[in-house]
């Protein structure tokens, strides 16, 4: 178990190293290798009207001219230590952790990004509840009732699910469900814990735009699985010694079967908490997804930077208690240790 | 495309496991003629075959269709259009008569007109097509070039190499896709890599979602180099002195098609999702050529006005994804041994 535990905390660590070089080798070498001069990449970080100094100066300020493993180095250090940069005379601290600095809104991205992490946060939290919850049951139940028509209709609906994508539904949702017809108000973020229905009202539809699609995966995994496991002899065994068959299902059929789901679901949260960029955008809700696609738009290269970074680790710290929880889920994964 | 080396191996096993006792009837045929014989029978996949079909054929013959039915993409129509909202106007002679909720379709403008430019939206959906397939079926091809060397070279050498690769397919699952694609496509500047404008766009795409997509293809390829290599002609070419990449390339490749073709025809909808998502952002093709992704995006101005914007490149996307989804789970049942005759 424990060394188990050490095991998958090593992996975590040494993924989170490969995923900080690989968004420091898109940031600072890639483009080198397309062909840009020193010049043409610090003009990318400077903003949009870079003079000769500014430029100069984002050059020794990223360390642009040195060789890419002391940038490397200053890249970690940053994130550890903080860093400090000379700018238009003044000095600016960018304190640890420094995700980058806005030389276009003289903004750290870390502050900014913890600022927008409530919105995707809740987005997450929503959106994941629903899809597990809804895209398991429907699993089961078409499982156990294969060939019926809810069946057929529901995996009719998730085929149709996976097919579309999110900011189509997203749209159509604004087009008819809040425009045309009424049903719904524009959605909007209010903080929870100021008020926790509008919180809820606010964000039901973008949570049900997001679910739908990932409850559509679900729901076809599921059904396979548990369509799997229920040809099983110990399912026979269970049913003859007269198990009651919603404890035959529930509790012989649907665990190993919610194993490799629990593995998907840390996934998808993972991502989602990374930034839903596509929903975040498609809703005007200022996510950590917007935030990124907005710097994007004004080619604030820092800022997509931090952003990407930070989603990442966000992709490996849901991996890792997905491992955790597999622990705790699956009893072979603690005894073989 | 034909596997020589193994063709009567396969029946025998498939044939076997598939039918159980029925083996006498099945022996004659081999595994892709009962898979299409199953396919054929399949109408949902057939369905969506057709369809699969007839959007490679608009996509090729796009000028042509544009010609027939259309307007050229980028010839704007503003005299039809709304000055004030953007919208199509019901009565161009007569602008007092105010939007037409349908987008201005008519005999002329199948689909409707843009809004504001009033571009007509049946060209912009033809040519947006080519766009979209070319991605996809590049970036897929991508995928299967990079996902079956490796995944072929893990599952054979085992060891430390397979340790190697798998790792590294896990890592690339696990990466936040969206976002190193945006910041990739966001950092590489106009004439990069000797290539301008739209031609370095699409090869961006290809090179991102291929680059990103392999360990799908990866993994299969994997799993069934892993259980083929433990077969007796593996083994009888190991023991007449055949290198490693001839066993590789020429015994266990032939063999791996099958697999290998089902898998992509799934992944391509993956791929095309993936590309619009992109020219949604912002980050895919530049505009003024069409891109479904990209009219979604411009739609997100006008869906008050003008939903025909939003609904016609959504249903684009969603009947090709679906499509190709019907057509690759077809493919995937029929050539499942599994499954019964």
């Amino acid at each position: 178990m424990v060394t188990y535990l050490l095991r998958r905390l090593g992996a975590g660590v040494l993924l989170l190293a490969i995923v900080t070089l690989v968004t420091f080798l898109i940031f600072y070498v890639v483009p080198r290798m397309a062909g840009q001069t020193v010049q043409q990449l610090a003009t990318m970080y400077v903003g949009k009207a870079p003079t000769e100094e500014a430029i100069q100066a984002t050059i020794d300020r990223l360390n642009l001219d040195q060789p890419i493993a002391l940038q490397f180095w200053e890249f970690i250090k940053g994130i550890f230590v903080g860093a400090t940069y000379t700018f238009g005379g003044r000095e600016v601290v960018c304190s640890a952790p420094c995700f980058g600095y806005s030389f276009q809104n003289y903004t750290e991205v870390f502050p900014e990004i913890v600022n927008r992490l409530p919105v995707t946060f809740s987005m997450a939290i929503g959106a994941g509840v629903i899809w597990l919850v809804g895209g398991v049951s429907v699993g089961v139940v078409s499982a156990i009732k294969k060939g019926s028509i809810f069946d057929r209709l529901s995996m009719g609906l998730a085929l149709a699910g996976v097919s579309l994508p999110v900011f189509f539904t997203g749209l159509l949702s604004l087009a008819f469900l809040v425009h045309a017809w009424g049903l719904f108000d524009t959605p909007r973020y209010t903080p929870f814990f100021q008020d926790p229905i509008a919180w809820a009202t606010g964000l039901f539809l973008p949570w049900v735009t997001l679910a739908f699609l990932h409850a559509a995966q679900y729901a076809r995994q599921t059904r396979a699985g548990m369509l799997e496991t229920m040809g099983e002899d110990y399912i026979r065994t269970a049913r003859a010694k007269g198990l009651a068959e919603w404890k035959v299902i529930l509790k012989h059929g649907l665990r190993p079967t919610l194993t490799p789901i629990v593995t998907i679901f840390g996934l998808d949260i993972g991502l989602v908490l990374g930034g839903a960029v596509l929903t975040e955008t498609v809703f005007s809700l200022n996510g950590i997804g917007r935030y990124a696609v907005q710097a994007i738009i004004s080619q604030d290269l820092p800022v997509i930077l931090g952003v990407t970074l930070f989603g990442a680790f966000f992709v490996v710290v849901c991996n890792l208690i997905v491992d955790l929880l597999y622990a705790w889920v699956d009893p072979r994964v603690r005894v073989s240790g | 495309m034909s596997a020589p080396s193994d063709a009567p191996e396969k029946q025998v096993e498939d044939s076997g496991a598939a039918a159980g006792q029925k083996t006498s009837a099945a022996a004659n045929r081999s595994l892709r003629q009962i898979a299409w014989q199953r396919f054929r029978r399949d109408k949902v996949a057939m369905a969506g075959a057709i369809v699969v079909l007839l959007l490679i054929a608009m996509a090729v013959l796009a000028p042509l269709l544009t010609k027939l039915l259309g307007f050229p993409p980028n010839e704007f129509h503003q005299s039809l259009m709304d000055p004030l909202t953007g919208g199509a106007l019901k009565d161009p002679d007569d602008p007092a008569a105010g939007i037409d909720p349908w987008g201005g379709m008519s005999a002329e403008h199948l689909l409707g007109l843009e809004p504001v430019t009033g571009r007509d939206m049946f060209s912009r959906i033809v040519y947006g097509a080519q766009i979209s397939l070319l991605v996809a079926f590049g970036a897929t091809v991508l995928c299967v070039i990079i996902g079956t060397v490796l995944g072929i070279v893990a599952g054979y050498f085992g060891g430390v190499t397979d340790t190697i690769i798998s790792r590294a397919m896990d890592i690339f699952l696990a990466f936040p896709l969206l976002l190193f694609a945006i910041a990739l496509a966001g950092v590489i500047p106009d004439g990069a890599f000797g290539l301008e404008g739209n031609a370095l766009r699409v090869g961006l795409l290809i090179f991102i979602i291929g680059f990103f997509n392999w360990p799908y293809i990866g993994r299969i390829v994997r799993g069934q180099t892993l259980t083929l290599k433990e077969r007796e002609f593996v083994e009888a070419a190991r023991s007449l002195g055949a290198g490693s990449g001839h066993i590789l390339f020429r015994e266990l490749l032939p063999n791996l098609i099958t697999p290998i073709l089902v898998y992509s025809t799934l992944l391509i909808p993956t791929n095309i999702i993936f590309e619009a998502s992109l020219s949604f952002l912002g980050v895919g093709i530049n505009p003024p050529t069409p891109s479904w992704g990209g009219m979604l995006s411009d739609s997100l101005d006008f869906y008050t006005t003008s939903p025909h914007f939003v609904i016609i490149p959504g249903l684009a996307i969603f009947i090709t994804v679906l499509a190709f989804n019907l057509f690759g789970d077809g493919l995937r049942d029929a050539f499942d041994p599994r499954s019964s005759d």
